[in-house]
């Protein structure tokens, strides 16, 4: 029988967590595209595509991840997509974090007040140049924190994708406790990664949070 | 290719949503009341001037805020068994839905804590009150009211994330749909089920929080 070291889980550890932060990043400039495409839309103030997009905010936000996860990967096949969990993975994960992005950038474009939209129009400005040069700057500094700190949660949400049988390093854990059967060190061990992914995304948002505040 | 959606099958199997619903909203409640109870006694922790105590609470809010959930469900459920502490599925999933509400509620509580005059400290403690008594009476209740929207929102989430429970094979409304998509093969529907009354549950409990804000903060100044 083979033995595994400590270091031996650790490596096969660390080598899954590669697919963690990748499938992260892709969630994060998907998610980030998308919902960037949402916040123009909906700045535009039609009331259609305002309802449209509030109702996807809500859907998506109202239903666990890990629903939309089965339902990606399930509902593709249906439609005669054969989908693998890592196509599914990414999808979801883009289209939850679309509806995140989309209320936090929302919220700062609404924090601005409103009487500069009006300055503006008496300026006579379009309302392209009013986004490119008033609003977007103004909202772009303001939304950096919690964008960074949303993205802490896309890290963690990957882990879900280990439900749909993808390779990241949840499932890498179960699959060497499945080996060695030391469940406590080897989840201390997925804990333990994680964290040091997370953390210094936690600290990052956290000060450009202090930042922000000091020079409003 | 078509593919016809086929609910009406659905329909005998509507005791096992009704029973994995009832244990969703079990969950839910008994993990948000632990959770913010817990959330607000470490609250006090991390004001205190016991710097131990604080080291301690800071540590707890970061590894739990920064590690997912179903990790920490593993660990509660596979890894603590190892060290001689046996849990039931359902002990576990309830554990380790408290311990991160818990972890969040101190975040969100402590920010509506900071967000107190010093003077209310001073004026309680001038007026002879504990430490204790003036975190609790005076600073606590306002506090509340202040992160109430953030907690309702916290809690939101937590009955979102009891979905994942389902991995360790808690009977919840997650696993009474792959239970059945399971013996229907009707996978799609089954989720689409799930998914709505998922929705619906945090539409009614966002109309329930409101309900109780109405009832309980007097306080309109805040």
């Amino acid at each position: 029988m083979m033995q595994f070291t400590d270091w031996d889980i650790l490596r096969n550890l660390l080598l899954a967590a590669r697919w963690t932060i990748l499938l992260s990043l892709l969630a994060f400039i998907g998610g980030g595209l998308f919902g960037l495409l949402l916040t123009i839309l909906r700045s535009m103030r039609n009331t259609l595509i305002t309802r449209l997009i509030q109702g996807y905010v809500e859907v998506f936000q109202g239903i666990p991840l890990l629903m939309q996860l089965f339902l990606t990967f399930f509902g593709f096949s249906l439609i005669g997509f054969e989908v693998d969990a890592w196509t599914a993975a990414v999808i979801s994960l883009t289209l939850f974090s679309s509806a995140f992005f989309h209320d936090i950038w929302r919220g700062c474009i609404e924090a601005l007040p409103k009487g500069q939209w009006e300055a503006c129009r008496t300026l006579g400005l379009s309302y392209l140049q009013t986004m490119r040069y008033v609003i977007v700057p103004q909202a772009m500094r303001m939304s950096i924190a919690p964008t960074v700190g949303f993205s802490v949660q896309i890290v963690k949400g990957t882990a879900l994708a280990s439900v749909i049988g993808f390779v990241e390093l949840t499932k890498a854990g179960t699959m060497i406790n499945n080996a060695v059967f030391q469940p406590f060190k080897v989840f201390a061990f997925v804990a333990l990664l994680y964290f040091l992914i997370c953390f210094p995304l936690s600290l990052l948002a956290r000060y450009l949070e202090k930042k922000n505040h000091v020079a409003r | 290719m078509s593919y016809q959606l086929d609910f009406p099958s659905l329909v005998p199997f509507l005791p096992q949503f009704a029973a994995g619903l009832w244990t969703t909203i079990e969950l839910t409640v008994i993990s948000t009341l632990g959770g913010l109870l817990l959330g607000t006694v470490c609250a006090q922790g991390r004001i205190s001037k016991d710097t131990w105590l604080r080291t301690i609470c800071s540590c707890y809010v970061e590894v739990i805020r920064n590690t997912p959930f179903i990790v920490q469900l593993f660990f509660i459920f596979f890894g603590l068994p190892a060290l001689g502490f046996k849990l039931s599925a359902w002990e576990a999933g309830v554990i380790a839905m408290v311990i991160n509400l818990g972890a969040y509620s101190t975040e969100i509580i402590r920010a509506g804590i900071d967000a107190a005059p010093k003077g209310q400290w001073e004026a309680g403690q001038t007026l002879g009150l504990t430490r204790r008594q003036v975190f609790w009476h005076i600073i606590l209740p306002p506090a509340y009211q202040r992160v109430y929207p953030a907690i309702a929102s916290q809690c939101i989430i937590v009955m979102l994330g009891s979905s994942v429970v389902s991995q360790i094979s808690v009977e919840e409304l997650t696993f009474s749909a792959n239970f059945i998509q399971s013996r229907t093969f009707l996978s799609f529907e089954s989720y689409i089920v799930a998914a709505l009354v998922y929705l619906l549950l945090a539409i009614l409990m966002r109309q329930a929080f409101a309900l109780v804000k109405r009832c309980t903060f007097k306080n309109p100044s805040l």
